[in-house]
């Protein structure tokens, strides 16, 4: 599908409403993530609104492409992303990380069903989707119609168990499969080349047989292009990694790590958060 | 009661317990189109090469790598298949429990996996290789099945009963050659214990003050024979004795254990496993609750192994028969 002037411009306005509830539901849930969600807004948004063959009102529709969230303590995101694409009322959000709620802290497939699954433990998410592109290949052949994409942080990538998942999906040529990885370079005690270099990265994918392509992550232009490019090569699994800017949306918050994992608290926080996003 | 009746001749038939995994993957896969199988580098080692075998296009190596072994198996079950994942049991359930319960078990997708060389009898390998934990961390996942099959038919009836179930399932095998206990008839069922043999005293009467001459021997996995022997040599001399076998340690079946207390007054578990969390430990909790009685553990006494022969180390570690038999008189005289 083409991504015209008018459709960016309806996928700049999704993402700013789902930025700002992102922001309203920490801000009543009084504990959770905000750089993550904020600086995956647009890929979220263009991932529901543009990339993803779903249905919203047939959530388990066999035939849907699926999208694993491997960082799942950026579920705001997910949790925002899912209700303005129709999965369930926006009023829900007000719920996030509350007792009983279907937004468990890290999501979970059976408290919200429409989820292809639980995470929140970091470094198993990439394994997951690779299961699921090998049990279509089986059933499906390499021409089926269905997509899979992992959405990961940098920061879990220290974990061992993405790169065994990596060298699965390499082994087997998974061309089905597309990982995203949030390049915000944080992670919880400081910057990710501090705490644990992963540079270079794009040469670390490409040694495991990946196709990689590196892009600014707030810009739909370039997430289309990357997205189109993933699904044109048959021959292996592609990583798009993502560079993006943590916070982003709120100039005060943006780049700083102190913000990885903790919602605007004060009222001056809020004042801020409230003031950059555009919510009245 | 179904039992081999050649089971306490010399030349009584053994075979591999982890054998029937294998011979019942088979079995299970060309009865469920479902099925698919995973191995971590260990094809012959967990006897899933059979399978491979015959279902190529079925059959996934992963290589070195245990976290990835039941994270895929939880991504392929999340698209509808019963995947079958197999390594030694120190390595999974031991290096991936983490993905075991959040992928597997909190996700609640029926995994199903094979933890061989369980148990010191494992033998020359050393302590590194034999799984002596493996009970405790599967029992305590919620959701999870723990199957601890006692010679190679139970593990090959285990592993298709496992097949049809929606559960994650761990199943328990062991390395070496064990007796065959059991016959095709004999029953199973996941969560069902069942007797193996007690003894008939029913033409005498039991004397008032000989009461505490009884005891039940509860025994699981590749130990269940040399419970038998103990069992035998007993009721031989004179006491009431019913030796049961545990095969599924989760669910546990309470009515059986609890009937068992009732009527021996005395209760010896013998595991090849830490006395620590294990099948004695969940023993112990279902009487602690409903019948407390007297209760000697046979197992590893909270040490790791070692090198050497499986009977060396068997004896050593205080498993054998004449052990499970100074068990069984020891619960006895506490009563």
């Amino acid at each position: 599908m083409a991504l015209t002037q008018e459709k960016i411009s309806f996928l700049k306005d999704k993402a700013a409403l789902i930025r700002a509830s992102i922001i309203e539901s920490l801000i009543e849930a009084k504990s959770g993530h905000t750089a993550g969600p904020l600086d995956m807004s647009d890929i979220f948004t263009y991932m529901y609104f543009h990339a993803l063959k779903h249905d919203p009102k047939k959530s388990l529709w066999p035939y849907r492409d699926r999208l694993v969230l491997s960082n799942g303590h950026i579920a705001p995101v997910l949790y925002a992303t899912l209700a303005h694409a129709g999965y369930f009322p926006i009023s829900t959000l007000a719920h996030l990380r509350k007792f009983g709620s279907p937004l468990q802290g890290h999501p979970h497939r059976e408290w919200l069903k429409c989820l292809e699954t639980s995470s929140g433990p970091l470094g198993s998410g990439l394994s997951q989707t690779v299961g699921m592109a090998i049990a279509d290949r089986i059933d499906n052949g390499r021409s089926s119609g269905k997509q899979f994409y992992c959405l990961m942080s940098d920061g879990e990538l220290d974990a061992g168990n993405s790169w065994e998942g990596a060298m699965l999906a390499g082994k087997e040529k998974l061309q089905n499969l597309t990982a995203i990885i949030d390049r915000n370079n944080i992670q919880i005690d400081g910057f990710t080349e501090d705490i644990m270099p992963l540079n270079p990265l794009a040469e670390k994918w490409r040694s495991w047989n990946w196709h990689v392509q590196e892009i600014d992550g707030h810009n739909f232009e370039d997430i289309d292009r990357a997205i189109g490019e993933a699904h044109a090569v048959f021959d292996r699994p592609s990583v798009i990694i993502a560079y993006t800017i943590p916070s982003k949306g709120i100039p005060a918050f943006e780049r700083k790590f102190e913000w990885h994992g903790k919602p605007p608290m004060t009222d001056d926080e809020i004042r801020v958060a409230r003031e950059a996003l555009g919510i009245r | 009661m179904h039992i081999n009746p050649k089971i306490f001749d010399k030349d009584v038939e053994q075979a591999p317990i982890r054998k029937g995994f294998g011979d019942g993957l088979l079995k299970a896969a060309e009865i469920d189109g479902r099925i698919v199988g995973l191995c971590a580098d260990l094809t012959d080692s967990t006897h899933m090469n059979t399978f491979k075998q015959k279902f190529p296009e079925r059959f996934v190596e992963m290589g070195v790598a245990e976290q990835n072994l039941v994270s895929v198996a939880s991504g392929m079950a999340a698209m509808g298949k019963i995947p079958f994942v197999s390594s030694y049991a120190v390595f999974s359930p031991g290096r991936n429990w983490e993905q075991i319960r959040t992928t597997v078990c909190y996700n609640n997708v029926p995994v199903k996996i094979a933890g061989s060389h369980a148990g010191v009898s494992v033998g020359p390998d050393g302590g590194s290789h034999q799984a002596l934990e493996d009970i405790a961390i599967t029992r305590v996942l919620p959701r999870m099945a723990v199957i601890s099959p006692c010679d190679a038919i139970e593990a090959r009836k285990a592993t298709i009963a496992a097949a049809k179930t929606d559960s994650p399932t761990y199943i328990r095998l062991a390395r070496e050659k064990t007796p065959i206990i059991t016959v095709d008839a004999s029953p199973f069922e996941i969560g069902k214990a069942y007797t193996l043999f007690r003894a008939d005293h029913s033409g005498q009467k039991v004397k008032a003050d000989e009461g505490h001459r009884s005891v039940a021997i509860i025994a699981t996995g590749s130990l269940v024979y040399r419970a038998m022997l103990a069992g035998k040599k007993l009721i031989h001399e004179g006491y009431e004795v019913e030796v049961i076998n545990l095969h599924t340690i989760k669910p546990i079946d309470e009515k059986a254990i609890v009937a068992a207390a009732r009527k021996y007054k005395a209760i010896v578990t013998v595991e090849e496993h830490q006395i620590i969390g294990g099948m004695g430990s969940a023993v112990a909790e279902v009487l602690a609750r409903n019948y407390p009685v007297p209760i000697e553990f046979v197992g590893v006494q909270d040490m790791f192994g070692q090198s050497g022969t499986p009977d060396e180390l068997i004896v050593h570690y205080g498993m054998d028969e004449k052990s499970i038999y100074n068990a069984a008189r020891r619960v006895m005289l506490r009563r």
